[in-house]
């Protein structure tokens, strides 16, 4: 079968082709230059002349009752301004995205391991931290929950909240299982996983400046990925209106989800307000374990039925997610986890029960991928199981399932643009495998498991290859007003038309400053282009999240910019001194929300990527050295390729690392290892070269035909490489990420040997 | 205490250091030099990557009084470089910045290589660069970037 060809976009109407730099070009970062000569400065860069520095006194168990709070001793160091608690939270004491539950400071219950109880503000941080260190508080040690499976239970106690602890149930019925009929096939697998809990690690740290303002309320600078949300939850507790709270965007060190809850805004403010002076916060790397959300820890139970000509009959499945104490957003990660729950095939047959659960462990919401990614690698572990049951190639066996435009997902809803699965398997998989590479005596050691800790030669080390593929939903889902808006002002200085966007859309790393630039380019025709601070002064942007605001607020710049033509047919020849401005807001087609079956046209845009994993395992040590990704996602319109790569890199990176590397561990609702010594993140020497293709089939709903690109890829390299692992190995591998003793047989080794 | 070192050439001196500051802090928040970056304070990260008399050393691990009558180098201190300039050009040119905060440090670890090996090959980078965390890039075009830069250098 040929290739499908690239279809470009279609054009916008008015481009000009004078400029450079415009859409489709790897067009250079507009933050690219302050960024490497270190002058561009990030939340955590902030400073003003008086400010002092703030520092938070977390809860040390997982469940507690909070029965003495002494400030005094605190209060009493020289240096220190404020010591404030629950008791001085001037508004709403509680926050959160979906449903207000949080407290701002412990509210006499700590619900898990790092709660803020109480916040300082002194002349020093060391300062703030010793008096934060100095407060005594007298705890209750209460029986924690930390056995998700046991939360599902609705009579599961103790209780984490008083509504109980199931946060959402939800069950997606598709085919016979929606009219109550069991299914049967001739060929049945199942399998139960484990996804660890993944922590998003972004460089930056969480931190902000909060300055007292003259009107009576504050502005926030400060690192996060939705300005109006954060704004709107900081003035509910500060007993504000949200004009008097103005938030400006600081410079974010990377995101992945773990700046959409709050962290430390609202306790910089109340600081800022009580002392009246700026207040800056900066957690450590150990206090950002504790200050943001993790990815959901899963645990997935499926039943694939299938033909004996390899076609895919049904699934059913199970999946229980981990929200840890507060909700933050896990009724969208129960959704996604449920309705992309059987991966980009097509099943006629559907039944998926997912929950999301209180539990005494660490809070859980957004990272990169979130659902998509745990489900992703419980079907596919299936489908390869599958595969090998029907004596079927595994990629062979996926193609034959493969949904495409016009399929059906459980949800019942159609998809309506293109969903090349099947070719993105054949091109991943298609590309020549790497050779072995072997120096003059035998391997080098830095291409092998181990590297240069010199732990083989290559005796022991065997190779596999793996693939994986994944679905992920793009922008906001299940009714959702979910817009953007943008504000571009066009004039001519000196006789050279400018334009500026104003947006509150948070740019994280991704480069959403770049497109938007290049998409006020190709619309205006102009090539002077700047990007003004996001801040609260323009209309709300939505999330940095759900890969979303390429389309969502590329949309908004680009329909502002049509405005403007409008009114100016040819804004490069706009007389000198003119100004034209227009302010647009922009939604995407509607989505509804789901009913009782898991039905409806619950999601806007459906993107898929495959990876091919090829890994080096020494099989002695259980040591696993990934040799080489390759990688095909369809971009719908590569917007800045440089940039469409880039994303999938570092998608891919932290796929691996959830496979091999990355977990948070929990033991008893304690977190053991916050900080980069004992979570590790991938390196450079862990990451493979990589391969990467890109299809370009538009969609033709969305603003040049683009499909967002962030979350795919970390989504179906996890499971590539497990597969690879499994391939090379030949073991069960039903957890992530990975360990030794995973790979290794331990069994008859007693567990005084294994250590 | 009192520290007196030479930061980017110049003498500078810093009152009222507390003992357990560290030469990152000093360098952050008393001399108005952020570019190096704090990640994780541990050694771990390589965001705070600096020249201590010439050797490229993580700045969080390094005590403010260790520091006393020595040289430091900052990515601030490269502005004016040759090498970091191709390096500067390169990152941005490849993609290999996106958050941008593991940046600084990689342009003085990626320097700090230039000058040993110019000519390095993708073994030599990755060696080199071992110690520099990026959460955001996947590394490839970070590789990309050193590779070019170093092409350029040596012409
Ligand atoms: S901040 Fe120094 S190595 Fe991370
Ligand atoms: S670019 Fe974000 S950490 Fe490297």
């Amino acid at each position: 079968m040929p290739a499908p060809s690239t279809s470009p976009a279609p054009p916008a109407a008015g481009t000009s082709t004078r400029v450079t730099g415009g859409v489709g070009e790897s067009a250079r970062r507009p933050d690219g230059a302050l960024k490497v000569t270190g002058e561009f400065a990030y939340s955590s860069d902030l400073w003003a002349d008086d400010m002092l520095w703030g520092a938070t006194l977390r809860s040390p168990h997982p469940h507690a009752r909070l029965t003495g709070l002494d400030i005094g001793p605190a209060v009493a160091m020289p240096g220190v301004y404020a010591v404030l608690t629950h008791d001085d939270v001037p508004g709403r004491t509680v926050y959160g995205l979906e449903r207000a539950d949080q407290p701002v400071l412990c509210d006499g219950i700590a619900r898990y391991h790092g709660e803020p109880v109480a916040i300082v503000a002194a002349d020093h941080p060391e300062t703030a931290r010793r008096a934060a260190s100095r407060i005594v508080a007298e705890y209750d040690v209460l029986e924690p929950l930390t056995d998700p499976r046991r939360a599902i239970d609705p009579a599961s106690a103790p209780r984490v909240h008083p509504t109980g602890n199931v946060v959402r149930h939800l069950a997606v019925r598709k085919g016979d299982f929606e009219t109550g009929l069991d299914v049967a096939a001739e060929v049945t697998v199942t399998g139960e996983y484990e996804v660890g809990m993944q922590d998003q690690a972004f460089l930056g740290p969480e931190s902000g400046l909060a300055v007292p303002a003259e009107d009576g309320g504050v502005d926030l600078f400060v690192a996060t990925q939705w300005l109006h949300v954060d704004r709107d939850q900081v003035a509910a507790c500060l007993g504000m209106p949200p004009e008097r709270v103005r938030l400006t965007l600081g410079g974010v060190g990377g995101a992945f989800g773990a700046r959409e809850d709050l962290s430390m805004q609202i306790h910089a403010c109340m600081l800022a307000l009580h002392t009246g002076r700026p207040v800056k916060m900066v957690y450590s790397r150990e206090e950002s374990f504790f200050g943001h959300v993790h990815r959901h820890p899963a645990v997935l139970r499926y039943e694939h039925g299938a033909s004996r000509d390899g076609l895919l009959r049904y699934v059913k499945a199970e999946i229980v997610l981990d929200g840890g104490a507060y909700m933050s957003s896990t009724p969208a990660v129960v959704a996604n986890a449920a309705t992309l729950g059987v991966g980009p095939y097509d099943v006629p047959h559907v039944s998926v029960d997912c929950w999301g659960v209180y539990t005494n462990n660490p809070p859980c919401g957004a990272m990169r991928g979130f659902g998509a990614v745990q489900a992703a690698f419980g079907y596919e572990s299936q489908m390869d199981r599958m595969a090998a049951e029907l004596g079927l190639d595994p990629v062979e066996f996926r193609i034959r399932n493969a949904m495409s435009e016009g399929s059906t997902m459980p949800t019942g809803q159609a998809v309506d643009s293109p969903a090349p699965v099947a070719e993105l398997l054949k091109r991943v998989s298609s590309v020549p495998l790497p050779p072995r590479e072997r120096g003059d005596d035998g391997y080098d050691l830095r291409e092998l498991p181990g590297g240069v800790s010199n732990t083989t030669h290559g005796e022991g080390v065997v190779r596999g290859v793996g693939y994986g593929v994944g679905i992920k939903n793009v922008c906001f889902s299940e009714g959702f007003d979910d817009y953007s808006t943008a504000r571009v002002r066009l004039e001519t200085v000196d006789g050279r038309p400018v334009a500026s966007v104003h947006t509150a859309a948070a740019e994280v790393g991704q480069g959403l400053v770049t497109l938007l630039v290049q998409i006020a380019r190709t619309e205006l025709g102009i090539d002077e282009v700047t990007i003004l601070p996001a801040d609260t002064e323009v209309g709300s942007a939505g999330s940095t999240s759900a890969s979303r605001q390429s389309y969502v607020t590329g949309g908004a710049v680009r329909a502002a910019c049509e405005a403007i033509r409008e009114r100016v047919p040819d804004p490069a020849s706009l007389p000198d001194g003119e100004v034209v401005e227009e302010t647009v807001e922009w939604r995407h087609r509607p989505t509804s929300p789901l009913n009782e079956h898991g039905q409806g046209n619950a999601h806007v845009q459906y993107a898929f990527a495959a990876h091919r994993a090829v890994v080096d395992v020494d099989t002695e040590l259980g040591l696993v050295k990934v040799v080489e990704l390759a990688t095909a996602q369809d971009v719908g319109k590569a917007m800045n390729p440089d940039a469409v790569v880039g994303q999938i890199n570092g998608g891919s990176a932290q796929g691996l690392g959830l496979a091999l590397m990355e977990e948070v561990q929990v033991s008893g609702g304690r977190i053991g290892n916050p900080s980069f010594t004992d979570y590790l993140i991938p390196t450079i020497l862990d990451m493979p070269p990589t391969r990467v293709d890109i299809l370009e089939l538009a969609d033709p709903e969305a603003p040049y035909g683009l499909r967002g690109v962030g979350e795919p890829p970390a989504i179906s390299s996890t499971p590539a490489i497990v597969a690879a692992v499994r391939a090379a190995t030949g073991a069960a591998l039903t957890r992530i990420p990975i360990r030794p003793e995973h790979i290794l047989d331990l069994s008859g080794v007693s567990e005084g040997e294994r250590t | 205490m009192r520290v007196s070192v030479t930061v980017n050439g110049t003498q500078r001196q810093v009152d009222d250091v507390w003992e357990g500051e560290s030469l990152l802090y000093v360098l952050r928040e008393r001399m108005g030099l952020p570019g190096s970056k704090n990640a994780c304070e541990q050694g771990e990260c390589g965001s705070c990557t600096v020249y201590l008399d010439g050797v490229s050393v993580c700045a969080c691990l390094v005590a403010a009084g260790q520091a006393a009558g020595r040289d430091v180098r900052t990515v601030e201190g490269l502005a004016a470089d040759d090498g970091a300039h191709a390096l500067r050009e390169a990152f941005v040119e490849a993609g290999a910045v996106q958050c941008g905060f593991c940046t600084p440090g990689l342009i003085v670890a990626a320097h700090d290589l230039l000058e040993r090996v110019p000519r390095p090959d993708d073994a030599e980078i990755r060696e080199a660069l071992a110690g520099n965390l990026c959460r955001c890039t996947g590394y490839e075009q970070i590789l990309d970037a050193v590779r070019r830069a170093a092409e350029r250098t040596v012409g």
